[in-house]
């Protein structure tokens, strides 16, 4: 995963409540077994008309938007499907960091694993990020992670929350499998202990039971 | 020992690491997997030149995008037959048990859990599957996770958790006919909203959850992330344990009995404490249908459309003002008013066999409307599909004019042929109705499967109240 330090760019707002993960990748593209090249389809349905034409009604079809990297949403981005094509997708288009009230729960998730920040700013503080981004063409940001800080050329100054130990992994790109790794002896330990519980850890017997004739019950 | 919830009880027994400071790593007691989200993680791990740690702790299934017409047929869609290809790989590979698209055991991952008692009370579970979150009906903690997370499981059979809050929400008094377990759950999410639960574990309990059968609680957990919250869950009791014994996957004779005995020390003590608590009552609730373009826009069967101009917050009023164009329809309509092109019956919310009777008693001869140009009804797994099939329930629907398909994912999310149209509108049973969920331009709205069956009778929505063969069973 690619480090996130600190990244400047050019801010497209997508302003509408509840975008869900069905939106950012529609089913359709679910298929591929690739984690890239995913940026072509994201927000397909809106993006484009048929034919694959750009639909010049789509925010960020618009030419001042062209090339952005920081998306400026609103309350509950993400929501709906785990699926992870959504991160992917947001990051094969060429955005970092996404600017928003709140989150869905998975997706915030989801965009750590991948190296993509989700900055959560209040209310009051992304409509004046949605209003400095209308009113300015070429409207840009610095989301800085190492200071938590959001700030512009206008002496705007927005300092945001994360968990610690997120913040770490992003900023040196770590590989969470890898640290969870470090601890094998405890889940070793821990499988050992549990070993007999009942029907928690113990192995299943599948070739026993795989396709037999199945015996669930009427109820 | 402090009391303790549910919730807690589970996590505690799941702890393999805790830091202050840090996520905690808990083990992850069975892990499910479909073709849609699984095939990057495998390569990842193949890449990282990393193994399955508990190859038989992992299930594996095809439901997203199989035919639910006919299995025999070679797949089409290259795309979908490469995932298919690329699971049995990974299987084969990995000693990971799949259930394939021809097994009897195959359905929606969500259906074959608990059916095969592979889901069991006081678990953790996980699924690269927001609806992962219907196993919490056995008393699990089960939740979705995305796909960087399943190759974590896969490699370690741990995840990185946060501590969720926990919320009570609770259903007092009884259940009036005709309303379900739907129903329910659509009323909490329409007050609370869909980001309502967000940071929350549910726990649902009341007089109308106990007296839910497992299958209504399975369907008011399934809508659990849709209301926000990581999963939901219902404490496991003595309908738990009748549903659990005897399934292929549970121990028998004395382990059975050992079970139960960990099993009853789940449910929460008698005062620990909650972050939140919500209460409805039961008497107050009616049948449901959504109008719009998320799961929280949602109304009583009795209701009107309601006018964008009523609800006080501005983002409300702008999103239910782009919902209705979405949706075509305008301020003020009676909900019986709204008529359908097609109607469907299955998903892993409401397609077990419980569904598929209620529905099939209001069917029972008559016939789908004319205008409908589809009705079809999708078990959830081919085990439904072969005890609806016993008890003759394929034929009262084939009769009325149904559709009587093979189990998968199907309309609820269109990865296969079966998809709405643009411009068409659908009564779904399913568990989103969001902008393209069952095909580009398509418009569903959701609701029970006995109010799917009603309306696919009539062509619009009824109140299902005013049928008197309905029991609102399940
Ligand atoms: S039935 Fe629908 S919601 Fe359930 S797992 Fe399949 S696609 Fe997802």
């Amino acid at each position: 995963m690619e480090p996130f330090i600190k990244h400047t760019g050019l801010v497209a707002p997508l302003d509408r409540v509840n975008v869900d993960t069905d939106q950012m990748v529609p089913k359709q593209f679910l298929k591929l077994q690739t984690r890239q090249g995913y940026g072509r389809v994201l927000f397909y349905d809106w993006r484009y008309l048929p034919g694959e034409k750009p639909n010049p009604e789509f925010i960020l079809n618009a030419p001042r938007y062209k090339s952005a990297s920081v998306i400026l949403a609103r309350a509950n981005f993400g929501c709906g499907s785990s699926r992870e094509h959504a991160p992917w997708a947001i990051l094969d288009y060429g955005f970092r960091a996404i600017l928003a009230p709140s989150y869905a729960d998975i997706f915030y998730n989801n965009c750590f694993k991948n190296g993509i920040l989700p900055v959560t700013l209040s209310n009051e503080q992304i409509d004046e990020l949605f209003a400095r981004t209308e009113r300015k063409e070429g409207y840009r940001v610095t989301v800085d992670l190492e200071q938590q800080v959001v700030t512009d050329d206008q002496g705007l100054r927005y300092s945001f929350e994360v968990d610690p130990f997120r913040r770490d992994c992003l900023l040196k790109g770590l590989d969470d499998i890898g640290l969870t790794l470090v601890h094998e002896p405890r889940i070793s330990a821990f499988e050992a202990k549990n070993l007999k519980h009942p029907a928690m850890y113990e192995a299943v017997d599948v070739k026993h039971h795989s396709d037999s004739p199945q015996s669930a019950r009427h109820n | 020992m402090a009391a303790r919830t549910l919730y807690e009880k589970i996590w505690d027994a799941h702890v393999v690491r805790e830091e202050p400071g840090q996520p905690t790593l808990i083990y992850i007691d069975r892990h499910l997997i479909h073709e849609g989200t699984s095939p990057q993680a495998f390569s990842g791990l193949k890449a990282a030149g990393r193994k399955v740690r508990r190859p038989e702790l992992t299930f594996a299934v095809m439901d997203h995008s199989v035919s639910t017409k006919n299995r025999l047929l070679p797949v089409l869609d290259a795309d979908a037959r490469g995932q298919f290809e690329a699971l049995e790989r990974n299987c084969a590979e990995t000693g990971v048990h799949l259930f394939d698209m021809n097994s009897k055991n195959q359905g929606i991952v969500h259906i074959i859990g608990p059916e095969l008692g592979i889901t069991q009370p006081g678990q953790t579970i996980v699924c690269g599957d927001s609806h992962t979150s219907t196993h919490g009906a056995f008393g699990a903690l089960a939740f979705g996770i995305g796909t960087s997370e399943i190759e974590h499981v896969l490699a370690t059979q741990c995840l990185t958790q946060f501590k969720s809050k926990t919320m009570k929400v609770e259903i007092s008094g009884k259940r009036p006919q005709g309303v379900t377990a739907k129903d329910i759950i659509l009323a909490v999410i329409g007050k609370i909203g869909i980001a309502g639960g967000n940071g929350y574990v549910f726990e649902y309990s009341g007089e109308a959850v106990r007296g839910l059968s497992m299958e209504g609680r399975m369907t008011m957990c399934n809508m659990s992330i849709e209301g926000g919250a990581r999963a939901g869950m219902v404490a496991p009791d003595e309908t738990t344990f009748a549903y659990m014994e005897g399934r292929p996957f549970v121990p028998r004779g004395k382990e059975f009995q050992g079970a139960v005995d960990f099993w009853q020390t789940l449910p929460s003590d008698r005062d620990a404490e909650y972050d939140d608590t919500l209460t409805l009552y039961a008497r107050d609730l009616a049948p449901m249908v959504t109008w719009g373009t998320n799961p929280g826009m949602v109304t009583q069967v009795s209701d009107r459309v309601p006018d964008p101009a009523s609800f006080s917050d501005p983002v409300d009023r702008e999103a239910a003002t782009r919902a209705l164009v979405y949706m075509d329809l305008k301020p003020g309509t009676a909900i019986e008013d709204i008529s359908l092109d097609r109607v469907f019956i299955g998903s892993c919310t409401n397609s077990r066999l419980e569904d598929l009777r209620a529905a099939a008693k209001v069917v029972a001869g008559k016939h789908v409307a004319k205008s409908l140009k589809q009705a079809l009804v999708v078990p959830g797994s081919r085990v439904v599909k072969a005890e609806a099939e016993a008890e003759g329930l394929d034929k009262v629907f084939v009769a009325a004019g149904f559709e009587w398909r093979d189990a998968g994912c199907s309309m609820c999310i269109g990865m296969n042929d079966d998809v709405l149209l643009s411009g068409e509108r659908s009564a779904s049973t399913s568990n989103r109705n969001f902008e393209g969920r069952q095909g580009k331009g398509g418009r569903t709205h959701l609701v029970s499967p006995v109010m799917a069956a009603a309306a696919a009778i009539e062509g619009h929505f009824v109140d299902i109240r005013k049928w008197n063969n309905v029991d609102g069973a399940e």
